[in-house]
């Protein structure tokens, strides 16, 4: 019986495998979503300070005022522009400029004697992502400029008392906190959810609306071969365009390299696609046509997308919202991958995740094969 | 010249040369014919053999590919011909209502037709009471076409097509799958308006070969080619046949009708007196409608059982509740003595189903299918070839084996579905209208085998059908209408019950007599009367003319849409409530402030000093601390499991270092996996340093001074307090106004494409721009109505203020509404599935707006392809108005460049769909 069962399974999933071939849009959409979508956002997006937008409005016009807009340098920093400071406020007020220092009349002066002068830093604070650490950056920058001209100068006198005590920061697993390795990993990650979820609800929909899935039914088959092919069957191709995207996007052409083991990685991927196929099913059977697929589809996989903490922090999120995104596979699954791939966690470290998401799996699966034949039923 | 404009206005259509092709396949090969005006003409033949591509090209709705198709005296590839004629033809697509709305109302339909040939709204109402009146469908106005019968829907495609009154009506196909009396009532309100109107010209496709005796020229057809042309006597005549359907088979070319030969039943014999299938008191309710209302009936192992009825009286629902799809409300079903049980894996082996509609899988090759059947029925391996082979060969599926079974003609694909069917030897065949729309050599082909199956190897087969020829050769049938069992006997004791001649007068007669019961079904119309009643209002009928562009047309759309759309309510409820839900989720949800963090420390020294370091770190609102660290693996360990994100090492000696003077060294280690995090920790941690440092200075020295050089005083400008909230909501309007109206937007049209109504587009005058815009309509008002919402929330509930002009907002919403709803309309342009549109339109929407829009990433940091994505994307300009009207306190004079930037997308968006859109069919 159970030798019946995986063939039938192993059978079904063939099919799938014919008709997604078939079907040269889902291919190219596929191809373009594990390729060039994930180059684009991993050298064109950063998670961190990179490029930000300055200008100075240099009142002093001396030595050490030129010197200090020398130092911001790519790839923190854009090339600073010089403007007026009656234009600080249109120019910010049109985003084109994040940060806008403000250098006072005779500022090198005043430093020279001694006298505490005050710059201006005026910050876009709805740019969120860039503003606290820029903060951080431009304050570094002109304090290390200062003290350095300081030193040449050796007129200063708080400078020959050393500080009590440094500090040392080391950056674990990521040591350049490079904005790439975090962005296309997680890019993938999107991917795979995305197209996951579309595959396997598409294709049972699809199934439904040509009276296909009537057929299966009157079969000697039950919902869970039906349901398994189609697991099986998408999971893999996802799969595959997950490892050579990883292979070929990620290690070759964006050079990130992978801390812990890639076939761990992919267990996890395994079991986090048994899922997210999981619920496109359940999705497909909660509706009754592909536009509705589709819109629930939209208002699954945002908050999957954005609130697993592949995009933010999660633990910034207000704390129900955390506790409910411990229920979505997603945020586990971007917790185990972070883990495997950047700091090389073995599965001592991950396997509790991986049976937090296989257990989520199961949930999702057997609901909907209760579901199945009701949804059948409701069709007509 | 007089006589030559007459010559030419004597000809309706005219083909010369045609052919057409669908890939590799060729529907029509080089046929010619010449239709004069005012005759009907019918196109007979099987199902594949170029009718309806002959049809499509005549009416415009299919793109000329090779040879000349004349219309109304000019050349259906000229545009200007076309647009100026397409008011004056009607086309009705093959299919039940193909080009109907479903959701919408008779009368609605009615009046979406209406509008699109330009009617004022008194003109429409006199043509459309005339029309329901002459149809018999005056009583149900109100009623959804979804929800009429089969034949009921034909009449109301019928006077769609008529609404305008068009020179020429093409109607392909239009009684397939309709009942006897539908049938007949509606063959009656064709001849009513071809009595009153005699100008027009009529085509009709049928594959009824008795009804194609009605007509006054047919053009029998076969493999593209036409086969001869006459009216039926002289068919008739030339083939020495007594009935059409003889007369077609003699026509064919000889290696077509060499199988054939005429269908002999032998008798039954009787095996045992146990049942093969029992029905009794079987009931199925959906809701308040019963669709099968207690029918009973038995049938003996062997017997061929057939199911008569018009569309929607409940035969499906019978069959499927027998199959266990369904499960009876009410009443039981037995098989083989057993109750019939969905779960029931055993049964299904002994029982073989053929559904209504080709439910075999089309991206499949013949053989593909076959075999994907023989395994999952677990057909011993090495039995799998031959029966493979028997079965081909007996349904001469040969030489199709490796064609994808989608492009295969409709009666080979029946061939398929029966051969399917039966591969696994069932004892029961349950087959729902297996010959609809099959040709009549096909058709007796089938019959054969089915009389083959029956009489030698004693399967009992239970069949629905149209077809009285049909009925005829089974054993015993049953009358079907609305859910009920009319009668269930032979078919001869039925026909000779009621006194009749012909087993379709017999049922017409029982049909005639339940209506009268139930007094809800269609009274007999009565259509010369309604028809050729002189109407003085006439005269004011503006005959349908071809303008560039309608405001009517546009609105007909429109309006259609919106019912559309109203009437379904779990779109609308994920249009409104969707945006309720998915708003306070992000807005919340989506966060920069970086708070909470976990971190530990590993104090080597456990000092006073080294206290007073890390009480810095504990009182600070960002930071959570852990179970202090115990050694350099502990803190390795933790790191790597993420329960910790930052940890801070103390040296041994730290306070004695201190107060020496010698600047010990203090270690911070940070999680880097996430760069955002890492960045965002390192400041803190610096801030927690230096404020220690100048602490500590404060107590050695007593002094105030920072020990630094100059002071830098911070303004966060927009957002004092640097709260996420505040540029996150507005940020997330910008975001949840891309995808909703956009994914709507983008399945409404495609849904049109695979649902058969784009046809609509191809064949009446609506243009291109005023049926885009038309759709695009409401999609517009619905966005708005979530922008509205959405800043509602905004205000009230996140109490985000807004500080700027809300005026600009606004005009940003619109303008930003009709860029994504655009943006939707481009992509359901060229893609062809819903499906397509969907993943589409959500890769095309969801990775620029999160990334490249400016939410999370300056816009003024992007360089390259980013920053020419951002500037190419309209979330970007109206997350700047967005952010900027809420947060930053601008209006207008700031804003201006951003709304000039979002006004260009539409038309833009516009050009580009109308010029991807086809206006015909390739």
């Amino acid at each position: 019986m159970l030798g019946r069962r995986i063939s039938n399974i192993y059978r079904l999933g063939i099919k799938e495998l014919f008709s997604l071939r078939r079907d040269m849009v889902l291919i190219a959409l596929i191809v373009w979503a594990f390729s060039f979508a994930i180059y684009n956002s991993a050298t064109g997006f950063s998670h961190d300070l990179r490029r930000g937008s300055i200008a100075i409005a240099d009142q002093d016009g001396s030595a050490l005022s030129l010197r200090i807009s020398d130092a911001f340098l790519e790839p923190y920093f854009q090339q600073p522009a010089r403007i007026n400071e009656r234009d600080i406020d249109a120019a910010m007020n049109s985003g084109a400029f994040t940060f806008v220092l403000v250098i006072p009349p005779r500022f090198e002066a005043d430093v020279v004697s001694g006298r505490d002068p005050e710059m201006q830093l005026n910050i876009d604070a709805t740019a969120m992502m860039q503003a606290g650490i820029g903060q951080g950056y431009v304050s570094n920058i002109i304090a290390q400029e200062v003290s350095t001209w300081l030193g040449g100068k050796s007129a200063w006198a708080g400078q020959n008392r050393s500080e009590a005590a440094s500090i040392v920061t080391r950056y674990a697993y990521n040591q350049n906190v490079k904005s790439e390795w975090f962005t296309s990993t997680m890019e993938i990650i999107n991917a795979i959810t995305m197209l996951s979820i579309i595959l396997s609800g598409a294709a049972l929909i699809r199934e439904r609306e040509h009276g296909t899935i009537e057929h299966l039914l009157v079969m000697p088959l039950n919902p869970y071969e039906i349901m398994l092919a189609k697991v099986w069957a998408n999971g893999l191709v996802i799969l595959i365009a997950c490892m050579l995207s990883m292979i070929f996007v990620v290690q070759l052409v964006l050079g990130v390299p992978i801390a812990g083991s890639k076939l761990l990685f992919m267990g996890g991927v395994v079991i986090y696609l048994f899922f997210a196929t999981a619920l496109g099913i359940f999705l497909a059977t909660m509706t009754r046509s592909m536009p509705q697929f589709g819109l629930l589809f939209i208002l699954v996989v945002l908050p999957l997308r954005l609130l697993s903490g592949g995009s933010t922090p999660l633990e910034s999120m207000p704390e129900e919202l955390q506790n409910i995104m411990q229920f979505s596979p997603a945020t586990h699954f971007v917790k185990y991958a972070q883990a495997i791939l950047f700091r090389g966690a073995g599965i001592e470290v991950v396997w509790p995740e991986f049976l937090l998401v296989f257990a989520i799996g199961v949930g999702f699966f057997a609901f909907s094969a209760m579901r199945f034949r009701k949804s059948i039923a409701q069709m007509r | 010249m007089v006589e030559n404009t007459d010559h030419v206005d004597q000809i309706a259509v005219r083909l010369e040369g045609v052919s057409h092709r669908y890939g590799k396949v060729a529907a029509l090969d080089g046929i010619s014919l010449e239709i004069p005006v005012g005759q009907t003409v019918g196109f007979i033949g099987p199902d594949g053999v170029g009718k309806s591509s002959a049809l499509a090209l005549i009416s415009g709705a299919r793109k000329v590919q090779d040879g000349t198709v004349e219309t109304l005296g000019g050349s259906m590839t000229d545009a200007r011909h076309r647009n100026a004629i397409l008011p004056r033809i009607a086309y009705m697509p093959q299919g039940l209502g193909k080009n109907l709305y479903m959701d919408l109302t008779v009368r609605e339909n009615l009046e979406f037709f209406g509008r699109l040939f330009g009617q004022g709204k008194r003109e429409r109402d006199e043509r459309i009471a005339r029309l329901v009146e002459a149809t018999g469908l005056d009583p149900f106005t109100e009623r959804p076409a979804g929800k009429l019968s089969g034949g009921m829907k034909q009449k109301l495609g019928l006077c769609c097509a008529l609404i305008h009154d068009p020179d020429i009506l093409i109607l392909d196909e239009p009684t397939t799958g309709v009942d006897p009396l539908s049938r007949q009532q509606f063959w009656q309100l064709i001849d009513a308006i071809r009595q009153t109107q005699s100008k027009m010209t009529v085509l009709v496709a049928t594959a009824y070969m008795d009804e194609a005796a009605r007509f006054d020229r047919l053009i029998a057809m076969n493999d593209g080619k036409v086969l001869a042309s006459g009216t039926a006597d002289e068919i008739l005549e030339r083939t020495g046949s007594d009935t059409l359907e003889a007369a077609f088979i003699a026509l064919l070319p000889e290696e077509q009708r060499r199988d054939h030969h005429e269908l002999n039943i032998p008798e039954r014999t009787i095996h045992g007196d146990t049942p093969a299938i029992v029905a009794e008191h079987l009931t199925k309710k959906f809701g308040d409608f019963t669709a099968v209302d207690d029918v009973s009936f038995r049938i003996e192992k062997g017997e061929i059982f057939g199911f008569l009825g018009s569309n929607g009286c409940g035969k499906t629902t019978t069959m499927k509740m027998l199959t266990g799809l369904l499960n009876a409300s009410e009443g039981m079903a037995e098989l083989f003595g057993k109750p019939v049980d969905g779960q029931d894996i055993a049964l299904r082996n002994r029982v073989g189903y053929m559904s209504q509609a080709f439910s075999l899988y089309s991206e499949l090759t013949v053989m593909q299918n076959l075999e994907l059947h023989a395994h999952l029925f677990h057909i011993a391996k090495d039995k799998i070839k031959p029966r493979i082979k028997e079965l081909s060969e007996r349904f001469g599926l040969g030489p199709y084996h490796d064609d994808l079974s989608e492009r295969l003609p409709l009666g080979v694909r029946q061939r398929l579905s029966l051969a399917v069917a039966i591969i696994h030897n069932p004892e029961i065949l349950i087959l729902d209208e297996p010959t609809s729309g099959v040709d009549p050599v096909a058709r007796d082909g089938f019959w054969e085998l089915l009389v083959e199956l029956s009489r030698d190897q004693g399967v009992t087969i239970f069949i629905s059908t149209h077809f009285m020829n049909e009925a005829e050769r089974c054993d015993r049938i049953s009358l079907m209408h609305a859910g009920k069992v009319l009668i269930s006997d032979t078919p001869d004791a039925i026909t000779k019950g009621r006194g009749c001649e012909t087993l379709e007068e017999a049922f017409i007669s029982h049909l005639e007599e339940a209506d009268g019961e139930d007094g809800q079904s269609t009274p007999a119309p009565a259509p010369e009367d309604a028809l050729s009643a002189s109407n003085g209002d006439q005269a004011n009928w503006k005959p349908a003319h071809a303008s560039l562009f309608s405001f009517r047309r546009l609105w007909a759309y429109s309006l259609r849409e919106t019912m559309e759309l109203v009437r379904d309510p779990i779109r609308l409820m994920f249009a409104l409530i969707g945006t309720a839900i998915l708003m306070p989720v992000f807005g919340w949800g989506i966060t920069f402030d970086v708070e909470n963090l976990t971190y530990a420390v590993l104090d080597r020294d456990q000092s006073a000093e080294s206290r007073t370091y890390t009480e810095n770190l504990s009182g600070s609102r960002y930071f959570e601390a852990q179970e202090p660290l115990t050694s350099i693996d502990d803190l390795e360990a933790r790191l790597l499991a993420g329960e910790i994100t930052l940890a801070i090492e103390i040296p041994p000696g730290f306070g004695r270092d201190v107060g020496r003077g010698s600047s010990p060294e203090i270690g911070a280690f940070i999680d880097g996996s996430m760069p955002f995090r890492a960045e965002t920790i390192h400041g803190y941690v610096e801030g927690i340093h230096q404020l220690y440092l100048s602490e500590n200075l404060k107590r050695d020295v007593g002094s105030s001074d920072t020990g630094q050089p100059l002071r830098i005083e911070t303004r966060f400008r927009y957002n004092q307090d640097f709260k996420s909230i505040y540029a996150m909501v507005p940020s997330v309007i910008a975001l949840l106004l891309v995808f909703i109206p956009a994914v709507l937007m983008a399945v409404g049209v495609v849904r049109e494409k695979e649902l058969g109504s784009i046809t609509n587009l191809y064949v009446t005058p609506v243009s291109k721009l005023e049926f885009l815009w038309g759709k695009q309509l409401p999609y517009v008002a619905l966005g708005l109505i979530n922008f509205f919402l959405m800043s509602a929330m905004a205000l009230f509930w996140f109490e985000v203020p807004l500080r700027g002009n809300g005026l600009t907002l606004l005009t940003g919403a619109i303008l930003f509404v009709t860029a994504t709803t655009g943006l939707g309309l481009l992509i359901s342009s060229f893609t062809s599935t819903q499906i397509a549109a969907l993943f589409g339109t959500a890769i095309a929407t969801m990775v620029p707006s999160v990334m490249f829009s400016g939410m999370m990433q300056p816009v003024s940091s992007l360089e390259g392809v980013s920053a020419l994505m951002s500037k190419a994307i309209p979330t970007s300009h109206f997350m700047s108005i967005s952010v900027g009207t809420f947060t930053k306190a601008l209006g207008f004079a700031e804003l201006y460049p951003e709304l000039i930037s979002l006004l260009i997308f539409f038309p833009a968006l516009t050009l580009l769909s109308m010029l991807l859109l086809k206006k015909q069919e390739a």
